[in-house]
């Protein structure tokens, strides 16, 4: 069994300790116990019921552990009043298991490592590899997690716009290293959208697919990044795109628009145009529109100024942006763009040198400065 | 075994040879210079001797205690005549010597007109944990 599919088990197996007595800390000890020892055992011998061995396992773990705190009296009562198999309500379980690692009492960053742990059964080494923290650091904010979480109620409602921002986080991660964060986090919205029937969970899920066949096109072999209009579109996962795109349309077809199914919308847009001069600019600013409507974000609002100054031309993008705080990030990279549109390329060439000091990481910083020096290279040729 | 820390300056350190703003540079020799810093980095984990590498934004802010109960006072971003660290590279190798041949090798990463920066660097050695034997 791939360690893919055997850590799609974890949410359902950590319900069950739970449903069997295990508070919610000690059961997720357990099954990251139980991963680690079938990681280790099955490619020995694959049991032939995993999710079963794996109960089996981590109960055990977990009756050792407790039964090594001597003075957790109460647990090891439990342990003695053994009860039956758990009932098969893992569906339930696994949407609880969302809600609670994706808890409001949590910050973001405490929020997104239980999800990766709890509900996607990556090891804390691999969590810290993803997020460049020594072990140790990422292993205390887990704990410290867990803590916080350690007196809600496992069955009440949770909170699902929470969840989906924790998602949408960890996909935006992208790729830092062994764990591939973009597919783990199109795994876990998979696995949510299969528990629960909600529009935004499938905007969600149709928002990553968009973006992630984009990927191959989106850098070159030496890492530089290549903008969206310059991408080879034959290299966008056609496969992807059309999954995301019927997910949506089933989405907006409840009528029930969400920010993520607007993002969406944008993404399947540009999906939907073979070249960059067939993008629909004008259908792509009204969904910005109806963004700034739902979330009158900042950065929505950047990104519609883009979208205006190619449908309505770089005089009109530029109107839209002096109406933008311009201490935002990305606001002189938009400039420069713009401004290059519109023929001005010596305040382009400036304004993209700016934009690069003011870059958040060292791939945008690269690509800004090479902007820059390709203008400032212009007139020598 | 020694750490040091290389440090690259966006100011305060000596002007290099070659002292040309990378905006300046054409975009082959932006290329050029990328692969140069990635090759000597996968180099030296090839070697064992590296450590960790990171860049810093040229924005920084000053900030210190202001009294109990008060938020911190700032101060910042930094005045131009400030030192300014762009980013470092640890390394951990065999000898002072060493360090100073790989912080040379670094400064040799090409620039406009793909000749070397010459670009000034500071080596500075890690303080370490105390020897178990000492006398």
């Amino acid at each position: 069994m791939e360690e893919h599919r055997l850590r799609t088990l974890t949410p359902s197996v950590i319900g069950i300790l739970v449903r069997r007595g295990a508070d919610f800390a000690a059961a997720e000890d357990a099954v990251q116990d139980a991963l680690v020892e079938a990681v280790r055992l099955w490619a020995i011998e694959p049991p032939r019921d995993p999710k079963g061995w794996l109960v089996t396992v981590a109960w055990r773990k977990f009756l050792d552990a407790a039964r090594a705190d001597a003075s957790r009296r109460r647990r090891e009562e439990l342990v003695e009043d053994q009860p039956a198999p758990g009932p098969g309500a893992s569906v339930d379980d696994t949407l609880q298991l969302y809600f609670l690692c994706a808890h409001p009492s949590l910050t973001p960053a405490s929020a997104v490592a239980l999800t990766l742990r709890a509900v996607g059964g990556l090891t804390t080494r691999q969590i810290a590899q993803a997020y460049l923290v020594p072990e140790a650091t990422m292993a205390q904010r887990i704990s410290r997690a867990k803590r916080t979480v350690a007196d809600v109620r496992f069955d009440q409602p949770g909170d699902l716009a929470t969840v989906l921002r924790v998602l949408y986080l960890v996909f935006n991660e992208g790729y830092a290293g062994d764990v591939d964060l973009a597919a783990e986090a199109i795994r876990l919205t998979r696995q949510l959208a299969a528990v629960i029937d909600h529009e935004e969970v499938a905007g969600l899920l149709a928002l990553m697919l968009l973006h992630h066949a984009r990927r191959s096109a989106r850098t070159r072999p030496d890492g530089t990044l290549v903008p969206l209009a310059q991408q080879d579109r034959s290299l966008w996962d056609t496969r992807l795109i059309a999954e995301g795109v019927e997910l949506l349309q089933t989405a907006l077809a409840r009528d029930r628009i969400g920010e993520f199914q607007a993002q969406a919308a944008v993404a399947a847009l540009h999906a939907d145009a073979w070249t960059a001069e067939e993008t629909d600019w004008v259908q792509i600013v009204e969904w910005y529109d109806e963004l700034v409507r739902l979330t009158d974000n900042p950065v929505v609002r950047l990104n519609r100024a883009v979208a205006v100054g190619e449908a309505d031309g770089p005089r009109a993008g530029l109107a839209a942006l002096a109406e933008i705080d311009p201490t935002l990030p990305r606001h002189a990279a938009v400039a420069a763009y713009l401004h290059e549109r519109d023929g001005d390329v010596a305040t382009a060439a400036r304004l993209y040198a700016e934009a690069a000091r003011q870059a958040p990481n060292l791939q945008e910083r690269d690509h800004l400065t090479r902007q820059a020096a390709r203008l400032n290279a212009g007139p020598r040729d | 075994m020694a750490k040091y820390l290389l440090l690259k300056h966006y100011r305060g350190a000596p002007t290099p040879v070659n002292d040309v703003p990378m905006d300046r540079w054409t975009e082959q020799e932006i290329s050029a210079h990328m692969q140069y810093m990635h090759d000597f980095a996968a180099r030296l984990e090839d070697t064992g001797e590296f450590v960790d590498g990171q860049a810093l934004s040229p924005e920084g802010t000053f900030v210190r205690y202001d009294g109990e109960g008060r938020p911190p006072v700032t101060d910042g971003p930094f005045a131009e005549t400030k030192d300014l660290i762009a980013g470092w590279m640890a390394i951990d190798v065999d000898t002072y010597d060493r360090a100073l041949e790989l912080a040379g090798e670094l400064s040799a990463a090409p620039g406009a007109g793909g000749k070397p920066i010459h670009e000034w660097l500071e080596v500075r050695p890690f303080l370490t944990a105390p020897p178990t034997v000492m006398e």
